[in-house]
């Protein structure tokens, strides 16, 4: 396991990181909603030079049914280079794939045949509620002293708090919960960092039982889903200070701190406001010796006939952009924002991240628009531009349809479907969908599709420790 | 101590000075964190203080025990200790984990401290210190002590100026020349190097011993 040269894939800076190789893989999540066939890592080519590129060509069927695959990592990445913990003589090979409602964790081996990824460990869900007294794994990150896994519940009998349990990166046992003292945190989400500054940030969604039946009404409008961000000192895994951003900005979820470690700023996007129905992405930064946190970019929703609206949204007569997932590229210059109701794409100049600059927008499926892919113009596309993912140089960037599987069915009752996109991207400014890659419906065996991996990392897999 | 043995003591330092994990690349770090040179060369001190203290106690340990024992005993049952922690080094696949980036002086030693102690930097010198003949003066156990404390003390200066002079120069040439890719093709796996240097270090005290 151990290599004599650093895994070629870990970049010490990420500005080195943004001259990687294109990668030639992805590995997606897909989900069997109905719970009767098992889940699946699917792969896709994204090899351009390939004849096989924008097709699924590798499959992994999970033991079980029912785990609702979601997010999922690398075991390592680059933070392996990080001075104080070095072990940079790992290897990225395994994916870390957790089931958001089975509660069990895979690890997937993509070393010996990396489009036929083979499962070689089991987390079940005893393990994670012993050991570190959660459940609902969500998000990977790969830490320079193990593997971060926040988690959205309790276990044991209790609904909370939310948290994150540390994996051991050799053997991935559960080490124990990561928090010492957790403050006033209950809700947990998206969990992420600022290695040059020793500081970690949590997000906050929901406790299970406020969002695997899908979205309660009476919680959105009396505010109770998650509206704060929290942040803690990395070292000594306490939280130091709560940033509120108001009760009613409901749902602040996906973190994307800045890659640059010598800077201490990153965004958050908050999935509705229940005032208007818009959406938003906030800028956490310091201020003086605090943290605050400032809205930076406000999305309106779009007025529709309630006609066209399902049941959920026919009161209100409009459709919300619902922005539920964002990623920043490695140089930290471009920020995208997926608007899974209304179905856009929006690109953002951030290198000024107060003052964020539209420089592009693509329309794909959409609750009312339902826009299709250009190659194929006559299949209205359901579902929206929902988790994103950047490759290391910036200029490609994968998009898949499904949120979560009780939400897609209340947002997109007529069945939410499953496509993959990439778009390219200018340097310049400026998205374009890729007419060759276009793998959707039946090339996913009737699976949804949630998240994208790339082969040898991506903008929001790895973190550095450099400038 | 002979000459040879104050150049092997200077050898090894400058080869813990060389490896990432014993302080340079944590400088570079604080270094590109702060934006300045300054920062990276006062890095140095505290990392060579760390070093220092580690080396210290195995380097003092060495000539108490061999003001009161044979030195033929100390070598054997050192040599041991060394063959088992080389082994264990070689077999073991942890890594160091405690720490952040934000660390104050006292911190930054404390990392080099425990960095060098679990690494066995001073353990390696053993057969150099054990080479040669104990101090004169088993009849004053106690002065004998004293004068290996400072034979030690000798040692570990010696030595930490050799590492450190090598780790800041490392530092300074990644920081300044070369930059941070070198990483990428030149950091070889040192901990698996050291594991063997350990175990050979170990054995050969052992045999030396067993021989003489």
């Amino acid at each position: 396991m151990t290599l004599w040269k650093p895994d070629p894939s870990f970049y010490p800076s990420p500005r080195q990181a943004v001259s990687a190789p294109p990668e030639k893989l992805a590995y997606l999540a897909a989900f069997d909603r109905s719970a009767q066939k098992p889940d699946a890592i699917a792969v896709l080519d994204t090899d351009a030079d390939s004849h096989t590129y924008g097709q699924v060509v590798g499959w992994t069927d999970l033991p079980y049914v029912g785990d609702e695959l979601h997010h999922f990592g690398w075991n390592a990445c680059s933070s392996a280079l990080c001075p104080y913990a070095p072990h940079p003589h790992v290897e990225r090979r395994y994916l870390i794939v957790p089931g958001l409602r089975s509660s069990r964790i895979y690890v997937i081996d993509t070393k010996a045949d990396p489009r036929q990824p083979e499962i070689v460990k089991v987390l079940e869900p005893e393990e994670l509620a012993k050991h570190a007294g959660y459940s609902r794994p969500h998000t990977i990150h790969c830490g320079p002293e193990g593997i971060y896994v926040s988690a959205l519940g309790g276990a044991n009998g209790n609904d909370g708090p939310g948290g994150i349990a540390l994996l051991d990166h050799t053997s991935f046992e559960v080490l124990g919960q990561w928090e010492i003292d957790r403050g006033p945190q209950y809700l947990a989400y998206d969990a992420w960092w600022h290695l040059g500054h020793d500081t970690l940030v949590t997000s906050e969604w929901g406790t299970p039982s406020m969002v695997e039946d899908g979205l309660v009404g009476e919680l959105l409008l009396g505010r109770k889903y998650g509206h704060a961000i929290h942040f803690w000192d990395l070292r000594k895994r306490r939280h130091q200070q709560t940033v509120d951003l108001g009760d009613q900005y409901q749902m602040a979820l996906e973190l994307r701190p800045a890659h640059d470690p010598t800077k201490d700023y990153g965004f958050v996007g908050v999935v509705v406001s229940v005032e208007d129905l818009s959406a938003s992405v906030w800028l956490w930064h310091r201020s003086g010796k605090e943290w605050a946190a400032t809205k930076v970019i406000d999305i309106p929703a779009e007025p529709a006939d309630p006609a066209l609206l399902p049941p959920i949204l026919q009161p209100f007569g409009a459709v919300p952009p619902l922005v539920t997932d964002i990623d920043l590229s490695v140089d930290d210059k471009t920020l995208y924002v997926s608007c899974w109701g209304t179905g856009e794409l929006l690109q953002y100049d951030v290198r000024d991240p107060f003052k964020p600059v539209k420089t592009g927008s693509v329309r794909i499926g959409g609750i009312v628009g339902q826009v299709p892919h250009p190659a194929a113009p006559d299949q209205p596309l359901r579902g929206g531009p929902q988790m994103v993912e950047i490759s290391r140089d910036g200029r490609r960037v994968y998009v898949t349809n499904s949120l979560y599987g009780s939400w897609d069915d209340q947002f997109y009752p007529d069945g939410v479907g499953a496509w993959a996109v990439k778009l390219d991207a200018d340097p310049g400014g400026g998205i374009a969908l890729d007419e060759r890659f276009f793998p959707h419906g039946d090339d996913f065996r009737g699976r949804r599709v949630h998240q994208v991996r790339l082969q040898g990392g991506d903008a929001s897999s790895d973190s550095y420790c450099y400038p | 101590m002979t000459g040879w043995q104050w150049l092997a003591l200077a050898g090894l330092g400058a080869f813990h000075g060389l490896n990432p994990g014993m302080g340079w690349l944590f400088a570079v770090a604080i270094g590109l964190q702060e934006r300045s040179r300054s920062a990276l060369l006062r890095a140095c001190a505290p990392i060579a203080a760390g070093h220092a203290a580690s080396v210290l106690i195995v380097a003092g340990l060495v000539g108490v025990f061999r003001s009161v024992l044979a030195t033929r005993l100390v070598a054997i049952g050192g040599g041991a200790v060394l063959v088992a922690y080389g082994l264990w080094r070689a077999l073991s696949k942890r890594h160091f984990r405690w720490a952040g980036m934000r660390l104050s002086a006292a911190q930054l030693a404390s990392w080099s401290f425990l960095m060098s102690s679990i690494h066995g930097a001073g353990l390696m010198l053993l057969p150099v210190l054990v080479a040669g003949p104990a101090p004169a003066g088993h009849q004053h156990v106690a002065a004998a002590a004293g004068a290996s404390l400072w034979a030690g003390a000798a040692a570990t200066a010696v030595h930490t100026v050799a590492m450190v002079g090598v780790a800041g120069a490392v530092a300074l040439v990644v920081y300044e020349v070369v930059g941070l890719s070198i990483l990428r093709t030149a950091w070889v796996n040192l901990d698996r190097i050291w594991a063997y240097a350990l175990l050979g270090a170990g054995l050969a005290t052992v045999a030396v011993a067993v021989a003489s």
